[in-house]
């Protein structure tokens, strides 16, 4: 078979004298296959057997020792953690393929037109030299929810705390029964009475500065009087009696009611105390004004199970952003000038020209690079295992993850791993197809 | 001529991966017989541990040299012991001595026949090991491994200023946990820290608390598997941990999304602490280490992890490397019986960050007071047990269990159903 392909061509193309040497067997078969052989040697011990492998690995059970047929890919597919990992890669591959290729393409365009392009370049080309499991480290602490520690949330604790901003005292709890949750005083009082407001909680050092010993108020006719204090000592103390050592707290705002209406207000002294005078019959409450209380903004929780994956998912759009701006920005500068000189003599507007004429043109090397994200994001791994925290893990999985996690993380469920792995060999199967079609018209 | 070179290729490289394979089966050597004359030659042995404790650990080989200058000791590390000996043992070429991360891997090797009994230190081990230890190094009825290293899971440390401060002491019962977290956060501070974006963290804390709650001989039970997670015992010990888990108010931040080194440095700080008291093991300083200014006793101190019910208060569930024997020579004896002996031990005692399950050390050799305490307590326990999550298949042990303990963190009023999805998920992960 091969000496007739390749002797089928001479007797065209040569006619004439001097005849061909004779070819000897071992330059139809050896020589050809000393070129190229080192390289199918190369791809049938790393690509071809293991991938041939993978697929019969995914017939037997986790052992490897027992025949089970199609097993494996019914468990798969009666997994609920390998449906949140098929519907989290359609996700993926719905977002940031287009994302990336989008606004790379605009980030390219932009980029031709301003000065310091190159500066510009660089820092956006940057993340792409940090490895993907280093950029799922800087993003992971990057959205911590604790706003001490991730970056994002101490940000929006800043701009939150402008407009309400945290109680002064607000870890307290009301100590004992005297006072609701709300703070407000549970029975009514009446003139002459006395109110003991009493809160736990406080730690010493949240006490404002200058508050005394807390004093027992004493009742007097016409006037209500009552303290508000740090009804706490060390081991506990009684609760709901001013004792000892327990300080109360200066400047808290202590509104006055009267079927539910405010009837007057007024501020503690150092030591607790306060008093509202003039006043007459019963029915009244009190209750502590509650924006001191107010508890402080608590970070939005990103790496919970609903906001993980669109979170990961940006991370990897700040690595890939930048490789597709300089592909395309490659592109571009081949684009020819005469052409786009020429549109615009024609009376294109600059949105025209880049709709009709520049996008059209960068068609091959989009369509390339928004391949490669769709093969890249398919296989989308370290960024997940470095972002999400353990608890969400089940929430943030894909199929490589997955597959990843039932063989490799010491579950040695290899038998599932395989049937997982030849799924996604399926998945990638269009792509690769389509590569190699447009590989073969290039040609 | 593509299509016969390419299958001629393959062909080459299938039979190259069959010659690959077929070395794996060399000759086994025979084991010398022993002999009690003056011992001499060369012992291999392979163990989990590098950089600082491989350094410790050389530092205990050293004090074997110097007992028998006529055998060198060739020591190797592994990160992960068990593969490189499976390997090693289908090559036909085991280290004489290996040191393995839990009793059911030794088990393992003991059922295929690689590891070798090693009935003659039986006589060092009974005296220098509790009951328990020597029972977990044993496969039906014969002696195979000498525990070295332990880990004592079964303790809680806190912020010694936030207990100051509330004006309590380290608590010896669950109810008086419970008392004390409550005072601590009438005092202001938060009491919890729990590290739940890990899910051993969890395993953990159920662990300590089902052997108190439910006794070793349940506990036994529930690590095969023989009683279901659906057992009444199961629940109660999840009610329990829910009185942890509902007093959300006394926990710092939110706890799935606090991982477990920030759980400790949570605690671990001179000042403003975020929390109180955190639940885990001996190894917690060195998760803060490097991370805060705390220093230990004047800002962070340990107790062990309370009674339940009035039992279980010198309960210690934990870990342990367990030294086998894989190839028998003279010289291999003489090592394994010199690790089972306290002054063995000793040497990486007195270097720190270890705890030795070997009763007979002695405890002032440690070099502070906490690893004392949390060595003591692992040496002369009552009841050890191993860490239940290890023993369990992995994908039950490290995954399943994992998730549906953080989910009843998010959910603690939840109990009849996480206890059946532990069930289920147990069911399928012990099939295997």
């Amino acid at each position: 078979m091969t000496s007739t392909s390749v002797g089928a061509e001479f007797p065209d193309v040569v006619r004439t004298p001097p005849a061909p040497p004779p070819v000897s067997p071992f330059r139809q078969v050896l020589l050809p296959f000393s070129f190229f052989g080192p390289a199918l040697l190369l791809l049938s011990v790393f690509l071809i057997y293991p991938a041939i492998a993978t697929v019969i690995r995914a017939l037997f059970d986790d052992r490897g020792k027992k025949f089970v047929w199609l097993d494996n890919f019914d468990r798969m597919f009666s997994d609920d953690i390998i449906y949140t990992a098929i519907k989290n890669n359609v996700i993926w591959i719905a977002i940031a393929p287009l994302t990336v290729t989008l606004l790379g393409l605009v980030l390219a365009v932009l980029n031709e037109r301003i000065s310091w392009a190159s500066a510009f370049k660089v820092v956006l080309f940057l993340p792409l030299a940090i490895s993907l499991f280093a950029v799922g480290v800087i993003w992971r602490i990057v959205y911590q929810q604790d706003p001490d520690q991730g970056l994002l949330n101490a940000g929006i604790t800043v701009a939150h705390d402008v407009f309400t901003p945290p109680g002064v005292l607000h870890n307290a709890l009301p100590s004992g029964n005297a006072l609701s949750n709300r703070f407000v005083l549970k029975q009514p009082i009446a003139a002459g009475d006395t109110a003991k407001l009493a809160l736990t909680g406080i730690l010493p050092e949240d006490v404002p500065s200058g508050a005394k010993q807390a004093v027992d108020p004493k009742p007097e006719s016409g006037k209500i009087t009552g303290v508000v204090w740090r009804d706490f000592k060390p081991g506990g103390g009684k609760i709901g009696v001013v004792e000892k050592g327990e300080l109360g707290i200066p400047g808290a705002s202590i509104d006055l009611l009267k079927d539910g209406k405010k009837v007057g207000s007024a501020k503690t002294d150092d030591g607790g105390g306060f008093t509202f005078d003039g006043v007459s019959g019963s029915g009244y409450t009190m209750q502590i004004a509650p924006a001191t209380f107010r508890a402080p903004f608590g970070g939005v929780e990103w790496l919970g199970a609903s906001l993980v994956v669109p979170a990961i998912i940006i991370a990897f759009l700040w690595t890939a952003v930048g490789f597709a701006m300089v592909v395309i920005g490659a592109g571009l500068a081949a684009i020819s000038r005469d052409v786009l000189e020429a549109a615009r003599t024609d009376g294109a507007s600059e949105f025209q020209i880049f709709r009709r004429v520049t996008v059209p043109l960068l068609m091959p090397v989009l369509t390339v690079v928004f391949v490669t994200q769709m093969i890249g994001v398919l296989k989308v791994f370290d960024i997940i295992y470095a972002i999400a925290p353990g608890s969400v893990r089940n929430d943030a999985t894909t199929l490589a993850f997955e597959m990843w996690r039932r063989s490799f993380s010491g579950q040695n469920q290899f038998g599932f791993g395989a049937a997982i792995a030849s799924f996604l060999m399926l998945l990638f199967l269009p792509y690769l197809i389509y590569q190699v079609r447009s590989q073969r018209k290039n040609a | 001529m593509r299509k016969v070179t390419l299958g001629f290729a393959v062909v080459v490289v299938l039979v190259g991966a069959l010659v690959v394979a077929s070395y794996g089966g060399a000759a086994k050597k025979a084991p010398a017989s022993p002999s009690h004359a003056k011992v001499s030659g060369t012992v291999t042995m392979l163990a989990v541990w590098t950089g600082a404790e491989g350094d410790s650990f050389k530092a205990v080989l050293a004090g074997f040299k110097k007992k028998n200058p006529n055998i060198t000791v060739k020591y190797k590390s592994a990160t992960d012991p068990a593969a490189a000996l499976s390997t090693a043992i289908q090559g036909g070429n085991p280290p004489n001595l290996a040191a393995l991360p839990n009793p059911g891997l030794m088990k393992d090797f003991a059922g295929r026949g690689a590891v070798k009994p090693i009935t003659f230190a039986k006589g060092t081990v009974a005296k220098n090991y509790s009951s328990d230890w020597v029972k977990f190094g044993t496969v039906n009825g014969k002696l195979y491994g000498v525990f070295f290293k332990g880990a004592n899971k079964s303790t809680v440390w806190y912020n010694v200023h936030s207990f100051k401060n509330a004006g309590v002491k380290p608590p010896k019962s669950w109810s008086s946990l419970l008392t004390t977290a409550k005072t601590l956060r009438a005092s202001g501070a938060t009491a919890y820290s729990i590290g739940g974006a890990d899910g051993w963290t969890l395993t953990d804390l159920f662990e300590n608390l089902y052997i108190r709650n439910a006794g070793p001989a349940k506990y036994d039970l529930l690590s095969d598997h023989k009683i279901p997670w659906t057992d009444a015992s199961v629940k109660s010990t999840l009610k329990l941990m829910a009185q942890v888990f509902s007093d959300t108010s006394n926990i710092a931040g939110n706890p799935l999304q606090t991982d477990f080194p920030t759980s400790v440095t949570n605690v671990f700080q001179p000042s403003k602490p975020k929390a109180a008291m955190v639940f885990e093991g001996d190894f917690v300083p060195s998760a803060a280490a490097g991370q805060t200014k705390a220093k230990p006793k004047k800002d962070y101190n340990v107790f062990p992890f309370p009674s339940v019910n009035g039992k279980g208060g010198d309960y210690v569930v934990g870990g342990g490397d367990v030294v086998c024997l894989f190839k028998d020579t003279p010289a291999a004896r003489a090592l394994i019986t010199y690790l089972a002996s306290p002054g063995a031990a000793e040497i990486w005692a007195k270097r720190g960050g270890f705890s030795s399950p070997n009763k007979n050390v002695n405890p002032s050799v440690y070099p502070d007071d906490i690893t004392r305490t949390t060595a003591s307590a692992l040496a002369k326990a009552s009841t050890f047990r191993f860490d239940m999550s290890d023993l369990a298949p992995q994908a039950f042990g490290s995954q399943d269990e994992f998730s549906d303990l953080q989910a009843f963190l998010k959910n603690p009023k939840n109990i009849n159903g996480i206890a059946a999805k532990l069930e289920k998920d147990a069911k399928a992960g012990y099939k295997k």
